[in-house]
């Protein structure tokens, strides 16, 4: 069954209506009584190979300009807001340029103002070679191979955090506690979790295969490229191409998706 | 042979009634986590490992342990053991049963536990866990069943049985090193990533284990006609002391890593348990008090005069067993999650539900192992042999 709904959520041009391991959409498939595969991709959905964001630090500015973000993907994503620090929940957040980059220049006290007052936006890293996925004793976390997306089953989870333990940048959540008191308005197109089950930012997977660009790009206002790496003409690579950017922890190989500009 | 069971003592009766009312509690309490979530621990986004974890860690060490008296016995035929590798035995079968226990209870959706089978995952080094410790769990049972049962009938044990016997001898470690790649191969976890974490999982559970079998065999001694022997236990203290001596060595070699290359996230977890970090020091007692522990017991251990007096190798043994508990079955999973992935702290404490669900499931643990020795036990007064070959 869970098989079914895997390949199911391969499927990005149904994975819209489908959200995290979808219920509704696995009784969608029993009524239709037809396999996950015959359905057709939506004609909008963004073709990519590795997705990425770089984020602009330098257009971010005020705390609305951060707020924004987060708030777009913490709204649609149901994500809860538990009001103690033991058991957040978090998908994006912001961390300082000291704590985001521990091993960029720990303890520098000489680097420019700017970076040191900066305050970075951090988010799952969709590496490209993730530990969590590694270290996942049910495939629960899975690197999506059309394009690198890596995902989270909440149906198959055991909540075991060894994921947690694995991965080297605190991307991911756990709830402690059933979320969905805590959060304030729940976002009918997209599943809420459970409690003991692991979560973290999905790419807007779901997004992506209606055409949309992720909530958190989308708020940024053009202070966050997405696209896709592999394609040589995409903007973010032209961008990355043309400015300094810099990788939280590159040294541990896990290859991440996400870049930060720090340069012109 | 159960029925064995059934017969005891007062005093018997009223540890087993003991142990039922700590398991009854620790099981309201699972209830409520069950229903709650495990909100009810002091686990945390940052230390999302804890007491339980911590306990299923140290415990596979004492399961592993049990190759240290049958290791003697049957590969060099060492005969003082010949009473005791079924205690060994015995105890790494209560000892596997906790540290299944102690995942269970961990997991934030236990009815789905079974998806470890359903979706096995080889790149996980939780699915070699989960092979290696019901393995040496069979393995155990099979061997210790065997061979009480043909030692009750008065005949030596089965020829196929000794196959078992050398696969469970080889197992044993690896039971322990699959634990320690838990945490040794997770990139990013300064504190755990080091080649000796599976030797150093070794050489502490080669010392908590047998100390724990010295006191078990003491009790055993005091409350029933079946005495393990001087011989065996004095030889269980000397394998105590050298692998006590290599813990504190091998804990030695962290220190002058981590200290000497001053690579701050290196040292900063041993800086938070030892002494404290940024003013966090909720571990710092404890850590301390383990050390203690064990230097008391390596003096001890050391000095073969005070090892020979058998009060003295019992204090050696308790220290040793509770040094080894703090340091594993606490501080080293904490010590791994502070600071966190931002070099931030959040402290780690138990809360009194979770430490009672921990004792709820160390109750099971000697529950059975009390069912298990009494069982043991019995089958000796019976037979009645001063000399068992198996
Ligand atoms: S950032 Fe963490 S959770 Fe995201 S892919 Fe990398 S290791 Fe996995
Ligand atoms: S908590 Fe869930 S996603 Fe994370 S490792 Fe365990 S089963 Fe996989
Ligand atoms: S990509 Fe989507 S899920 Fe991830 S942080 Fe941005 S909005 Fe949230």
């Amino acid at each position: 069954m869970s098989i079914r709904r895997r390949d199911f959520l391969k499927i990005a041009g149904v994975s819209a209506i489908a959200g995290i391991g979808g219920v509704s959409a696995l009784s969608l498939l029993k009524i239709k009584g037809s396999e996950a595969s015959s359905y057709i991709e939506d004609p909008k959905t963004l073709k990519g190979k590795r997705w990425a964001i770089a984020i602009d630090i330098q257009k971010f500015q005020t705390p609305e300009d951060y707020a924004r973000v987060i708030n777009a993907c913490h709204s649609i994503h149901n994500v809860p807001d538990i009001g103690n620090p033991k058991e957040e929940i978090k998908w994006i957040w912001t961390e300082s340029y000291e704590h985001s980059f521990p091993s960029q220049d720990y303890g520098n006290p000489y680097i420019q103002d700017h970076l040191k007052k900066k305050p970075f936006l951090v988010l799952c890293n969709h590496c490209d070679n993730p530990p969590c996925v590694r270290v996942c004793p049910t495939k629960a976390t899975f690197k999506r191979k059309s394009d690198g997306i890596v995902m989270m089953d909440m149906h198959r989870c055991i909540g075991c955090r060894f994921c947690m333990a694995g991965c080297p940048y605190g991307a991911r959540s756990f709830n402690w506690r059933d979320p969905r008191p805590y959060i304030k308005k729940i976002n009918p197109e997209f599943p809420a979790r459970m409690k003991g089950v692991v979560e973290k930012c999905t790419f807007c997977y779901q997004r992506i295969a209606v055409g949309l660009q992720p909530a958190c790009v989308e708020a940024s206002k053009g202070a966050m490229i997405f696209g896709d790496l592999a394609d040589p003409n995409s903007e973010i690579r032209r961008v990355l191409s043309s400015r300094y950017t810099i990788r939280r922890k590159p040294e541990l190989g896990t290859n991440p998706s996400i870049f930060y500009i720090i340069g012109g | 042979m159960l029925e064995t069971a059934l017969k005891g003592s007062r005093t018997y009766w009223i540890w087993i009634l003991f142990l039922l009312t700590i398991i009854g509690i620790g099981l309201i309490f699972y209830i409520k986590q069950f229903i709650v979530g495990l909100g009810i621990t002091g686990m945390s986004r940052d230390v999302s490992w804890g007491f339980y974890i911590s306990q299923f860690t140290f415990l596979v060490g004492i399961a592993a342990s049990g190759v240290m008296v049958v290791l003697p016995y049957y590969l060099h035929n060492y005969k003082a053991f010949g009473r005791i590798t079924i205690l060994g035995e015995f105890l790494a079968i209560a000892a596997v049963l906790m540290c299944m226990l102690f995942i269970f209870v961990d997991l934030g959706q236990p009815l789905r536990v079974l998806n470890v089978i359903l979706h096995p995952t080889p790149n996980s080094v939780m699915f070699y866990d989960m092979i290696v410790l019901s393995g040496y769990l069979f393995l155990n049972a099979l061997v210790g069943w065997t061979a009480l049962s043909s030692e009750r009938k008065g005949v030596p044990p089965p020829k196929w049985l000794k196959i078992f016997v050398i696969i469970s001898i080889v197992w044993a470690p690896s039971i322990h090193t699959v634990t320690a790649f838990l945490y040794q191969g997770l990139p990013g976890k300064h504190f755990w990533m080091t080649a000796i974490m599976a030797a150093r999982f070794l050489a502490s559970a080669f010392s908590s284990g047998p100390a724990l079998l010295i006191i078990l065999a003491l009790i055993i001694r005091k409350f029933t006609k079946f005495d393990p022997g001087k011989e065996a236990i004095q030889a269980l203290g000397k394998i105590v002391t050298y692998f006590m001596i290599t813990n504190v060595f091998f804990l030695g070699l962290e220190f002058f890593t981590a200290f000497y290359s001053a690579i701050p996230a290196h040292t900063h977890p041993f800086v938070y348990l030892y002494a404290g970090l940024e003013g966090y020091n909720k571990l710092v007692p404890l850590m301390w008090l383990s050390n203690i522990l064990a230097i008391i017991s390596l003096v001890l251990l050391v000095i073969p005069q005070l090892r020979r007096n058998e009060m003295l190798l019992a204090i050696a043994s308790v220290c040793v067993f509770f040094s080894l508990w703090i340091d594993k079955g606490f501080g080293l999973i904490v010590g791994g999650f502070v600071p966190n992935s931002f070099e931030k702290i959040t402290e780690y404490w138990p809360t009194i539900p979770e430490v009672l669900i921990a004792l709820g499931v160390w109750s099971i643990g000697f529950l059975v192992l009390t069912i298990l020795y009494k069982i043991a036990v019995s089958v000796r007064e019976e037979v009645g042999s001063i000399d068992i070959h198996h």
